[in-house]
């Protein structure tokens, strides 16, 4: 039973980069903007959260600075998405490569660098209860972080004007401008925090997960976390599930060992990739249930002097 | 508070930009490159010599660009096609990678036999990359799943793949652990085109592929239902034009030339399969289908351009000691740039007028 | 001594690249007066609108309200000052409810109850009834269009603005929704109503601004006017003639036997004969678009549930069906019909099949193909090279037409063929559609334009919710029971 409470705290612990990366697209794609550029916006701020880290021995600092780092590469993307009007699915590309060229090349000179060993994480005392301990309470302050950021997300967009607001650009920016709506300052206020989210998810799976560097130590994620925003129907609460879920099956080589199954690592390490491609598939064979759950906007451009 | 320039859409998009686009990118790119050698503490002009003046200056180099331009036009000839049909293959880089495993089983498995030994790995290799795409292809046609998203994951599969097999099944016996495949024969290896230089016949190939690409885009059926598809869907199914038959050809196609840029590459300057086969030519000829404007000519022109890169990085790694990841950076800030320039392709800067 | 005019527009002019959408629009309306703005398509109302809504900034002009001056593009600010308005194309968000796409319009905070109940409220005293909590997507035409006039009114107006208000509703809701209007002008409310509708201009409003092309060629009292010199000084000249025609139909060519729109959908039956036009009446949206579809080939059904001179063509693709003679010319010009992008030869090749050949495609004989098109239907246009998205709609439309007719069919279906086109491209396109039915062509027209279709077909089907009347002779249908069809309401066939 140890191993299962050791299972299921790793998948919640492998889970929250995904969780924070897609809670942020959630909220940008509920607004009807598709950046993919949130695989190189988390190998930037890993690497920022990193080096920041590193140098100042604060891991706080490295969040704070992973996160600007996201915000402003979510800005170059919003600048060109939304004032000039170029093409989001490329300029998410650009964002993309430009993001973990950049990280490779600040990351130089800390290849395969340490971190120094932080103290233990989770709630003292909590933390030492059988089975809850480690699933509940051992967690970095992150992890809760992530949950938070989550639950508040998913009650602004149902309970609040704000959220309103959202939806209703997402669903119709035409209307929405009609109406008097600053579509592109909603917009670009969600890509923003979009970006922050993205940036947090970098500088944990930098600082905290794997506290080392290493060239595009994301390996995907940020890819998956779109892909999870599409499985959970763009609601927050299926993202939450999703994320854990995959973080679950990150773990699948960790769970395989435990029963004594030998197979090469390279094959089980595309376990993730693998899965996603089924749940995609899965999730997308019903096109009408896409289309109804979807923003109606996604993905279009909004020019209202066109 | 109002911007004082404003952006006004323009009748007709403008075929000036259309052109001087890319190259207004490239410019501003490399100012940027310029900018960032001054910042480094190199001089500025030295960034534009070892970028543009010196790869070209000798013989040698003008065949180490080619031979670089050779795997990122193959892959971005097929690119064009897929983007011009709105069917956005991020893949090219694993069906690249599967293609190399393909061509390089082949080459080793025929070990010892004569020279037709490379054009069957050639061929292995272009069946290799079209069977990674039609992977893409048949969840997308089947399940209507984001080929973007597909693609993607695709490559992350191939590339452990790819480390699997050099650790493992092809991997050299004699070669002291390390992860590469024994070297192929001469016979398995690419005739070249200069002698006393690395450029291959691969070469010819990918002018080739431009050549068909263009043919076919701009004379053939499929070509033109590729177009409608990829620019107006609803304007396709009204003529019945078959979106499924553009989606297949587009994705088979951008796989096999995937592919054989991937056999190219094992039969040509590497001479056998190793874990890094590809620095990214599948992501960067994205860049390049678009800095070619999606144009079968345009991307031949790109191709050499983008392999400057890459040399130039080389160069400036092995001189001066900067880093070769450089080169993803002035790659990203090309494309990037391009996107914006290309807002002026349907839109044209205006002064606001003082308000009233 | 004349009272501050509610609103006063002066001069107001407006550019687009290629077109002069208003040239020196100068407009009054009085508080609690109904008027109305008369143009065809194309003469520039929805930017005027679009442009005292503070949608739209206008490039020279001024705007006054109550006297007070007007600056900048501003929709929230317009809203603030009381002008309020009503889209032809609704501008609700359909997966939201009744209730938040109310609270998106109006400034005001209402609490979580206070909303729904206010919505109650309106909507009792205006004759507006709709359920706050239901979801905008399962609601009918009619009753969105409450929705964005209930928002609208919540938002306490002084100037309620209406841009063609009636192209969705029945004859019956067009009557509710005038006595709402007029209880709004009877309470102060100032209420701008465009329309290209004569006969409602008449009925409802005290006046009415023409405007023809970007200006405004006069002011004037509509009840005082009769229809017809309305439509003299909307189109600036006589109306075009239609030729007259008498055929007798012959054998049927398309026959429709129990087609269901959708999967459980009421089958469908009705015949098409040779030298006849039968029209499909009823509002946009019950249905023509899906029946289309399934006709052309762009959906596929049960083989013989439709039938081409006896064989059945169900299940073949549009490429077979205009190999055995049917052809179509679709609801959208742009993106659908052609692709704007592309040149008019290169938009021949979309359903010209004999200009390819063995898989590859004829550029020359495509550019002659469009040359006799733009030559015979008279399409103003730089030439067979010119890109599609660069004429007018009219003429566009002219070639999308000429296009199907020019190839000879043996089945035409029209779905709105001359929906946002000028009068005169209109006229020609029907006298087209004339034109082939006397050479034995058998056609199917959809059109929302009663008028249209009185004038053109010589059968008359309505499609209502999904399903169709039986088909009468066209002169056998008076406009008022025409009405009640449309609403769904007609007699079982006889057998």
């Amino acid at each position: 039973m140890d191993a299962a409470a050791t299972l299921v705290a790793a998948s919640i612990a492998a889970g929250t980069p995904m969780l924070l990366a897609a809670t942020g697209i959630l909220v940008h794609e509920r607004t009807g903007v598709v950046n993919l550029g949130v695989e190189g916006m988390m190998l930037l701020a890993a690497i920022v959260a990193f080096a920041v880290t590193h140098g100042s021995g604060s891991h706080l600092l490295g969040f704070a600075a992973g996160a600007v780092a996201g915000v402003l590469l979510a800005a170059v993307f919003a600048f060109f998405a939304l004032v000039l009007h170029a093409n989001q699915y490329a300029t998410g590309l650009a964002i993309a490569l430009l993001g973990s060229g950049t990280s490779a090349f600040i990351g130089l000179p800390f290849s395969g660098e340490g971190l120094p060993a932080r103290g233990a994480d989770g709630i003292a005392l909590l933390r030492e209860l059988p089975l809850a301990g480690p699933v509940l309470f051992g967690h970095h302050a992150a992890v809760y972080v992530a949950l938070l950021l989550a639950a508040v997300v998913a009650w602004t967009l149902s309970r609040t004007r704000a959220g309103l607001v959202l939806r209703a650009v997402g669903e119709s920016p035409a209307s929405a401008h009609a109406l008097g709506i600053p579509v592109r300052g909603v917009r670009f206020a969600a890509l923003l925090f979009g970006g922050a989210c993205a940036g947090l998810a970098g500088a944990y799976l930098a600082t905290v997960y794997t506290p080392l560097w290493a060239e595009n130590m994301t390996a995907g994620r940020g890819w998956i976390a779109l892909a999870l925003v599409v499985f959970a129907t763009w609601r927050p609460a299926r993202v939450l599930v999703g994320a854990y879920l995959f973080g679950g099956v990150t773990m699948l080589q960790l769970y395989l060992q435990g029963i004594g199954v030998e197979a090469p690592s390279q094959l089980m390490s595309m376990a993730p990739y693998l899965a996603t491609i089924v749940v995609l598939a899965l999730i997308s064979r019903n096109p009408r249930w896409i289309r109804l759950n979807m923003p109606a906007s996604l993905g279009k451009p909004f020019n209202p002097n066109a | 508070m109002r911007a004082p320039l404003a952006l006004v859409p323009r009748g007709a998009p403008s075929r000036l930009w259309t052109w001087a686009s890319p190259l207004l990118a490239l410019l501003l790119t490399v100012a940027c490159g310029m900018l960032l050698f001054g910042l480094l503490g190199q001089s500025p002009w030295q960034a534009v010599g070892m970028f543009f003046v010196e790869p070209l200056s000798t013989k040698r180099g003008v065949a180490e660009v080619l031979l670089k331009a050779t795997p990122l036009a193959l892959c971005a000839v097929g690119l064009a096609l897929c983007f011009r049909a709105n069917v956005w293959n991020i893949g090219a880089e694993g069906q690249l990678i599967a293609g190399s495993m393909a061509g390089a089983a082949v080459a080793l498995a025929g070990a010892g036999s004569g020279s037709w030994i490379v054009g069957a790995a050639i061929v292995a290799a272009a069946a290799g990359g079209m069977a990674w795409a039609s992977l893409t292809a048949w969840l997308r046609d089947r399940f209507n799943a984001n080929e973007i998203l597909v693609s993607l994951m695709l490559v992350y599969v191939a590339q452990l793949l790819l480390s699997y097999v050099v650790h493992g099944p092809l991997q050299d016996p004699a070669g002291y652990g390390f992860p590469q495949s024994p070297l192929f024969d001469r016979a398995a290896r690419l005739p070249l085109l200069l002698a006393g230089t690395r450029l291959h016949v691969g070469f010819l190939l990918a002018l080739a592929a431009a050549g068909a690409a263009w043919l076919v885009l701009a004379r053939s059926v499929i070509g033109f239902q590729l177009r409608v598809a990829g620019v107006a869907p609803r304007a396709a199914r009204y003529a019945g034009f078959s979106s499924r038959r553009v989606l297949w050809t587009v994705l088979l196609a951008s796989g096999a030339l995937a592919g054989i840029a991937g056999g190219a590459e094992v039969t040509g300057p590497i001479g056998q399969l190793t874990p890094s086969v590809s620095p990214g030519y599948g992501f960067a000829a994205i860049i390049v289908a678009f800095v070619g404007r999606l144009h079968p000519v345009g991307v031949v022109a790109a191709s050499v351009l983008m392999a400057l890169f890459y040399i130039g990085g080389e160069l400036s790694q092995s001189r001066l000691g900067l880093p070769s990841s450089l080169t993803g950076v002035y790659q990203g800030l090309l494309l990037l740039f391009l996107l914006g320039a290309d807002t002026l392709i349907v839109n044209r800067l205006r002064l606001r007028a003082a308000a009233a | 001594m004349t009272a501050t005019p509610r609103l006063a527009l002066r001069g107001i002019g407006k550019r687009y690249p290629g077109v002069v959408a208003n040239d020196g629009v100068s407009l009054e309306v009085a508080a609690g007066e109904i008027h109305a703005i008369l143009g065809e398509n194309g003469a520039g109302k929805s930017t005027l609108v679009k442009i005292i809504a503070g949608a739209v900034a206008p490039d020279a002009g001024s705007i006054e309200f109550d006297g007070t001056p007007v600056a900048g593009a501003d929709p929230a600010a317009a809203r603030a000052l009381g002008v309020a308005m009503v889209y032809q194309h609704f501008s609700l968000f359909d997966s939201l409810t009744v209730a938040e796409n109310v609270a998106l319009g109006v400034d005001r905070r209402f609490a979580r109850g206070e909303l729904a109940g206010a919505i109650g409220s309106a909507g009792e005293r205006y004759g507006l009834p709709v359920d706050p909590a239901a979801h905008v997507h399962d609601l009918s035409m009619g009753e969105r269009q409450r929705v964005e006039i209930l928002r609208a009114l919540l938002a306490r107006p002084k100037l309620l603005i209406l841009d063609e208000p009636t192209s969705v509703l029945t004859p019956q809701a067009t009557e509710a929704l005038f006595a709402t209007l007029r209880q709004l002008a009877g309470e102060g409310v100032s209420v701008l109503f465009i329309s290209h509708k004569l006969d409602e201009i008449r009925r409802l409003a005290s006046r009415c601004t023409v405007m023809r092309a970007g200006r405004v060629v006069a002011v004037v009292d509509p009840r005082a006017e009769s229809e017809q010199s309305l439509a003299r000084l909307m189109i600036g000249g006589q109306p075009p003639q239609i030729a007259a025609h008498d055929t007798a139909p012959g054998q049927p060519r398309l026959l429709v036997d129990a087609l269901p729109l959708a999967d459980g959908g009421e089958p469908l039956s009705f015949d098409v004969r040779a030298g006849e036009i039968v029209g499909i009446a009823g509002i946009s949206g019950n249905g023509q678009n899906a029946l289309m579809a399934l006709l052309a080939g762009e959906r596929l059904a049960r083989a013989e549930s439709v039938r081409l001179d006896g064989a059945p063509i169900g299940a073949l693709g549009p490429r077979e069906r205009r190999a055995l003679g049917l052809r179509y010319v679709p609801e959208e010009r742009i993106g659908h019909g052609a692709v704007p992008e592309l040149s008019l030869a290169e938009n021949a090749l979309l359903t010209i099949d004999r200009l390819h050949r063995r898989g590859f495609v004829q550029p020359a004989a495509a550019q002659a193909y469009a040359n006799e098109v733009v030559r015979r239907f008279d399409v103003r246009c730089p030439g067979a090279t010119a890109r599609a998205g660069s004429l007018s709609g009219g003429n566009l439309q002219k070639y999308l037409v000429g296009r199907e007719v020019l190839a000879e069919p043996q089945v035409l279906l029209a779905n709105q063929p001359t929906w946002g086109v000028d009068v005169g491209a209109a006229a020609a396109i029907r006298n087209a559609l004339i034109a082939l039915r006397a050479r034995g062509c058998a056609i199917l027209v959809v059109s929302e334009e009663i008028d249209e279709l009185f004038e053109l077909a010589d059968r008359l089907m309505v499609m209502a919710g999904g399903r169709l009347s039986p088909a009468v002779p066209a002169h056998r249908l008076p406009v008022d029971e025409l009405g009640r069809w449309m609403a769904g309401r007609w007699p079982q066939a006889q057998p």
